[in-house]
C-alpha cells in the first residue's frame, strides 16, 4: 500500500476505534488522553491499515466511473471469459496471511505520514484445503512529516488455486 | 496502568472476549474505517455466486484490530513496540471470539524492560483463528 500523504486525524482514529470494537477514552476523548501515559490521542495498533483510504490507486475501494466487481444488477460487475472460482477466491484480490507491524513510536492526530511499499519475498507452498498458494510479502514504512519512522508494516498475501475449503 | 516486571511470570495469561456473534455491519463498519471495500467481506451476492464460499467474512484485519485491543488492555496505552500474527482461519459472521496473551518471557533491551507475548485467538470451535505474538515495554 502505497499513500503519498497519509494524514492521521482524530475523527478517523475513533471511528476506527470503533469498528474494532476498542472503547478506550484515548482514542477519542482528548481531556482524557492528557491523563494517559502518551499524554496524547494515540491511534490503535491497526491503525496504518487505514491508509488504504489515501492510496489513490488502492484497488478495493469502488472508483467513480470505474467498473467495480462486487454486485449490482449482477452478482459480479466485472465480466470475465471464467471464473472458475479460484485465483484468490474468484477475484477477491487474493487473501492476507500474515500482518506484523513495528512501533517507533504511536501515531497521533497531526502526524501526516506517507506510506513506502517494497515487495519482499514470495514463496510456494501446496495447501491442504486450498491447493497451490502464492505468497508474497510487502514492506512498508510509514514515516511522519519531518522523515522520522513512525511504524513498519510487514504484510503477507496469499493467493489460492481455489477457495479455502471449509 | 502498566505493566510490571517483577509482577509477571512466564505462563500468566490475560483473556478477554473479543465479540459475540459477529454482525455483519461491524465487518462493514471496519471496511468503511479501513478503506477495504473487498465485496468478499460485505458482499454476500458476490462472496456465495461468484467467489463461492459459503458467506461473507471478516477482514483478517478486522480480528487482528479486536486482537489488538486485548493485548493494549493488558500492557497499557502506548507501550507496544511490536505486534505481528498470521491468520489461520476464516472468521466469519456469527462468530464469537476470545483472546489470550501469554507471558513467554521478560528481557531487558536497550535499556527498557520488554515482555514478549504469545498472542492467539480462538473462535467458539476451539479453532485458532489469529495466532501471533506482541511485545511491550514494561515498568521495571
Amino acid at each position: 500500500m502505497a499513500a503519498n500523504k497519509f494524514p492521521v486525524e482524530a475523527s478517523h482514529i475513533m471511528m476506527f476505534a470503533r469498528s474494532v470494537a476498542d472503547d478506550n477514552q484515548i482514542y477519542y476523548d482528548e481531556e482524557y488522553a492528557k491523563t494517559t501515559e502518551p499524554g496524547t490521542i494515540i491511534a490503535p495498533p491497526t491503525f496504518v491499515q487505514a491508509s488504504a483510504q489515501f492510496d489513490p490507486d488502492y484497488s478495493l475501494r469502488p472508483k467513480i466511473g470505474a467498473p467495480w466487481f462486487g454486485s449490482g444488477g449482477e452478482p459480479t460487475g466485472i465480466k470475465r471469459e471464467s471464473s472458475g472460482g479460484g485465483g484468490g477466491g474468484g477475484g477477491g484480490g487474493g487473501l492476507h496471511a500474515e500482518q506484523h507491524y513495528e512501533y517507533h513510536r504511536h501515531p497521533k492526530p497531526g502526524d501526516i505520514l506517507t506510506g513506502e511499499t517494497k515487495p519482499g519475498k514470495t514463496w510456494e507452498k501446496e495447501g491442504r484445503r486450498s491447493g497451490k498458494l502464492v505468497f508474497s510479502e510487502s514492506i512498508t514504512e510509514y514515516r511522519d512529516q519531518h522523515g522520522e519512522l513512525v511504524v513498519t508494516a510487514r504484510g503477507v498475501g496469499v493467493r489460492t488455486e481455489r477457495p479455502v475449503d471449509q | 496502568m502498566a505493566l510490571k516486571a517483577s509482577e509477571l511470570k512466564v505462563g500468566d495469561t490475560y483473556s478477554e472476549c473479543l465479540v459475540e456473534d459477529l454482525k455483519r455491519t461491524q465487518i462493514v463498519q471496519y471496511a468503511g474505517a479501513s478503506g477495504d471495500y473487498n465485496p468478499l467481506h460485505t458482499d454476500e451476492v458476490f462472496t456465495t455466486e461468484v467467489a463461492k464460499y459459503p458467506s461473507v467474512f471478516a477482514h483478517g484485519m478486522l480480528s487482528m484490530g479486536m486482537t489488538g485491543r486485548m493485548v493494549t488492555n493488558y500492557v497499557g496505552d502506548g507501550r507496544l513496540k511490536k505486534f505481528g500474527v498470521r491468520f489461520t482461519s476464516q472468521v466469519w459472521p456469527g462468530d464469537t471470539l476470545n483472546a489470550t496473551a501469554t507471558v513467554e518471557e521478560v528481557s531487558e533491551e536497550d535499556g527498557e524492560t520488554i515482555v514478549n507475548l504469545k498472542v492467539e485467538t480462538t473462535n467458539q470451535d476451539g479453532t485458532t483463528v489469529v495466532s501471533g505474538y506482541a511485545l511491550a515495554r514494561v515498568d521495571a
